[in-house]
């Protein structure tokens, strides 16, 4: 059966977040546009023509998925932590009519929105570069949501089995960064040894950008319906995993 | 209707029996305390009650819900006041009462047409604007009865109100229960302070080891326990004034630290050897009358508990 008390929960983080959303969406704007600037521009001056466009533009459709994955995460490591563990927000919560799954529900659907907005900065970044190719790009949001759900679900796991900030850097260092080098944000996955190109098949992060690269560029992406599989199947087991390990921490 | 009930309730973690046989039912309009000393399965009791984990044998009624199945629908008419205050501090005094209101599904009109009397009742009417980070302990603890209030419930649990609060602001909180009270509301609190639980509550049960050892009005537990008078005896000569008077003046006589406590129904005689004796200077003593802290002692031993 499905219900809408999650929402109750969604909505608190909104109000919380609407306080800073200037500096957060400003935040949201300048962090792409340094990346295009300085990498796009900067080294995309040393470089040939990409799959037949400017780096800037083969760079947008990387940083698109990139940042919705770091927003996503941060949103359910440590702002999720702090609720759950420090502020005990989440405490307050299921003392009222609402139960552990909604809490989880609500805060699944929050940092995926969050990352959606972010993913959508990017967007608005690139166009303003004119480096958006088609209309076809407006389906890079369907995809940045899908990706956020994936990125706040494995965020989710990683807060239920945190004792404390510190951890996350293991989760960054041993699997964010290694995924942002290796899923072709910054260069085409070919560029990597063959073997290294399978492993990347693994990563989620690989799958939103085969979508989200082609549909910048005003081309329409191979294999859709498997990368979709893929991030669908990511997002609802991450998903289904953090649910399971945030009852097992919090109901005992 | 059913306010609370709970029968043969059992939970352990790691093999550990935190509540071990629990049994009690909330009568209307009282004040029912949970006393024990810390790790008694205080706490634990509550959060099974709520539903908030789920007991290993045992049923639980919540104002008719069977916690077991419908603890959610049963939480809608309860008002929690927690151990550790988890006041939202992304938000205002005001917007802590409307968040949390929203969470049991009131519109935003109905709950700021409750906010302004319960900021009056928690005297944070001047404060309605102020961040949580700026509030004093007692304001807290009042900003947090107010918000369990934003539902209007039936029953109120509160785990250790006034835990870390200055005596002023105790008696303030103290006030405000009583005034609960006499609004028909129902409560369930836990506490280790005997005078807390002596002035705020009809009923009784002193716990430990996840067992109620005692149940009953203050008075009864005082006169089912224990002898109705209690002389202190310390100082220097205390001992041996024990040993050659006290052992056989008293009923029962139990040291404990530097004091020898003796327990007795008629402490006449004591009185005035130890009137006699002080006089010398090496002894000093305290007559009184046998109050909750001393069944609870005698309950619960009166070994240190971490």
């Amino acid at each position: 059966m499905i219900n809408l008390r999650f929402l109750h929960v969604w909505r608190r983080n909104l109000l919380v977040w609407r306080k800073l959303a200037i500096p957060s969406m400003l935040g949201n704007l300048a962090d792409p546009m340094l990346y295009m600037l300085g990498l796009g521009y900067g080294l995309g001056g040393l470089l040939p023509q990409m799959q037949g466009g400017s780096y800037v533009a083969f760079l947008a459709g990387g940083v698109v998925c990139s940042s919705t994955m770091f927003t996503a995460s941060f949103e359910a490591m440590y702002s999720a932590f702090s609720r759950m563990h420090v502020q005990r927000t989440w405490d307050a919560i299921i003392n009222a009519p609402l139960s552990l799954d909604d809490v989880v529900l609500g805060e699944w659907v929050w940092a995926a929105s969050k990352s959606l907005l972010s993913g959508c900065a990017v967007l608005l970044v690139a166009t303003a570069l004119g480096v958006v190719g088609s209309p076809l790009a407006l389906w890079i949001i369907p995809v940045i949501l899908l990706a956020g759900l994936v990125f706040a679900g494995l965020g989710l796991i990683i807060t239920a089995l945190s004792p404390s900030y510190d951890f996350f850097m293991y989760y960054f260092t041993l699997a964010i960064t290694p995924m942002m080098l290796l899923s072709g944000v910054f260069f085409p996955l070919t560029q990597l040894p063959v073997w290294a190109q399978a492993a990347a098949q693994v990563l989620p992060l690989t799958h939103a950008v085969a979508l989200s690269r082609p549909l910048m560029n005003g081309l329409t992406p191979d294999h859709v319906g498997l990368h979709l599989l893929v991030l669908a199947l990511y997002a609802g087991v991450s998903y289904g995993v953090a649910r399971h390990l945030l009852r097992k921490r919090i109901i005992k | 209707m059913t306010l609370l009930s709970v029968a043969g309730l059992r939970k352990s973690y790691e093999g550990r029996e935190v509540v071990a046989g629990m049994d009690f039912s909330l009568r209307p309009g009282e004040c029912f305390g949970l006393l024990g000393p810390n790790g008694a399965g205080k706490t634990t009791t509550l959060r099974l009650v709520l539903g908030l984990t789920q007991p290993d044998s045992g049923s639980i009624t919540l104002l008719d819900h069977d916690v077991a199945t419908h603890a959610r629908e049963a939480r809608a008419r309860v008002g929690v006041v927690p151990q550790l205050d988890n006041l939202d501090p992304d938000f205002t005094v005001r917007e802590n009462l409307m968040v949390y209101g929203r969470y049991f599904g009131l519109s935003r009109a109905e709950v700021e047409r409750r906010i302004p009397e319960l900021l009056d009742y928690a005297e944070l009417t001047a404060r309605a604007d102020a961040r949580i980070q700026t509030l004093s302990g007692g304001m807290k603890r009042r900003l947090t009865l107010a918000r369990a209030l934003i539902n209007d419930p039936d029953l109120l649990f509160l785990d250790e109100p006034t835990t870390g609060l200055d005596p002023q602001a105790r008696h303030l909180i103290w006030e405000r229960l009583r005034q609960l009270m006499l609004r028909g509301k129902t409560l369930l609190l836990t506490t280790h302070f005997m005078d807390e639980a002596e002035r705020l509550c009809h009923r009784l049960a002193i716990m430990d080891h996840g067992r109620i050892i005692s149940i009953g009005t203050p008075r009864e537990l005082i006169a089912a326990n224990i002898e109705p008078e209690v002389v202190e005896v310390y100082g220097d000569g205390a001992e041996d004034w024990a040993a050659a008077t006290g052992q056989q003046l008293a009923e029962r006589c139990e040291k404990h630290g530097e004091t020898v406590f003796c327990y007795t129904h008629d402490a006449h005689a004591m009185v005035a050897s130890l009137a006699n004796q002080s006089e010398h200077g090496d002894v000093r003593y305290l007559h009184r009358r046998a109050n909750l802290e001393d069944v609870f002692l005698k309950l619960t031993g009166r070994e240190l508990r971490d």
